[in-house]
C-alpha cells in the first residue's frame, strides 16, 4: 500500500463532474481501508462542499471551475475545495437549527460537514474550504484496547 | 428518460401510501430533483394524504435531500394530510438529529409502527 494518495482535479461547475471526483476520493479511502463510518462522513462532506462551490460559489456558471486537492494517508483525509466565486463570511450564515430556521429548505450543508468531520476551515475570502477527517478507531480496535 | 425513472416504490395499505426510496444514495442534485418531483406528485397529482416515507434502502442523504423532505412536509400539511418517516438507519438518523429535523418530522422505527394509529 502506498504511504499517501494525492491528486488534484479541476472540474466544471457541473454535478456529474462532482460525482466523479467524489468517487475518486472514496476509492482512495477504500484503498487505505477506512471504515464504512469514515466513508459515510467523508462522502457526505464532499457532496456538501462541492455542491456549495458549484451552487453558491460559482452560481452554476459553467465557465467557472472548482479546484479540488486531495491527500489521503493511513491516518487522515485532507481535502481542499476552492471555487471562483466572491466568497462568503461564515459568521453570517444563519444557524439552521435555530427555531426560526428549522423549516427552511436549505442552509444545512456546513452544519453537517462540521458535525461529521474533524475540522472544517474556510480561507479569509470564503471561497476555499479545507476538510479534514481523521481515521476513527474501528469498534474492533476499541474492543481490543478495552 | 430521467423523469420516467421511478425513484419511489409505492404501496397502498388502506388509505395510507407507503413510498419506499429506491436509491441508496440521495446525494446529487439531479437525482434529488427527480425524487422531489415524484414525492410532490403523490400529493399534488395523486391527491394522497397519508404518506409514509420508507428509508430502508437509503444509505446516504445530503442537505439538499433534507430540503425536499421539508417542502414535502409542508405540501402534505397544507393539503390537510399527514407524513411519517420510517426505517431510517442510524447514520442517516444522525443527519436528522444534527439538523434538529428529528423534531420537525414524525419519525417511526419501522413500517409497522408508522402505520399504527395513522
Amino acid at each position: 500500500m502506498p504511504h499517501t494518495h494525492e491528486f488534484e482535479e479541476v472540474i466544471p461547475s457541473d454535478t456529474a463532474a462532482a460525482q466523479r471526483v467524489q468517487e475518486r476520493v472514496i476509492r482512495a479511502l477504500e484503498e487505505f481501508q477506512y471504515s464504512s463510518r469514515d466513508i459515510f462522513c467523508m462522502r457526505l462532506a464532499i457532496e456538501e462542499a462541492v455542491t456549495n462551490a458549484i451552487k453558491h460559489g460559482n452560481r452554476r456558471d459553467v465557465s467557472k471551475k472548482v479546484f479540488v486537492r486531495c491527500l489521503v494517508d493511513a491516518e487522515r483525509v485532507h481535502l481542499v475545495v476552492e471555487d471562483e466565486g466572491p466568497g462568503f463570511v461564515l459568521e453570517n450564515v444563519p444557524d439552521p437549527t435555530a427555531d426560526e430556521n428549522l423549516d427552511k429548505p436549505s442552509g444545512r450543508g456546513i452544519k453537517l460537514m462540521q458535525s461529521f468531520l474533524t475540522a472544517v476551515e474556510y480561507n479569509d475570502q470564503g471561497n476555499q474550504v479545507t476538510l479534514v477527517k481523521r481515521r476513527e478507531p474501528s469498534p474492533e480496535q476499541s474492543g481490543k484496547s478495552a | 428518460m430521467a423523469s420516467g425513472q421511478r425513484r419511489l416504490d409505492i404501496d397502498t395499505i388502506g388509505d395510507v401510501t407507503i413510498a419506499r426510496f429506491v436509491d441508496k444514495k440521495i446525494l446529487d442534485e439531479t437525482n434529488i430533483q427527480i425524487i422531489g418531483n415524484q414525492l410532490f406528485g403523490l400529493v399534488e397529482e395523486d391527491g394522497r394524504k397519508r404518506i409514509v416515507l420508507d428509508f430502508s434502502n437509503v444509505e446516504y442523504l445530503s442537505s439538499a435531500a433534507l430540503g425536499k423532505l421539508i417542502t414535502m412536509e409542508k405540501k402534505v400539511k397544507s393539503a390537510g394530510g399527514k407524513l411519517r418517516l420510517c426505517a431510517i438507519r442510524p447514520d442517516i438518523y444522525e443527519v436528522f438529529a444534527i439538523t434538529k429535523l428529528n423534531q420537525v418530522f414524525d419519525i417511526k422505527e419501522d413500517q409497522d409502527q408508522a402505520l399504527e394509529g395513522f
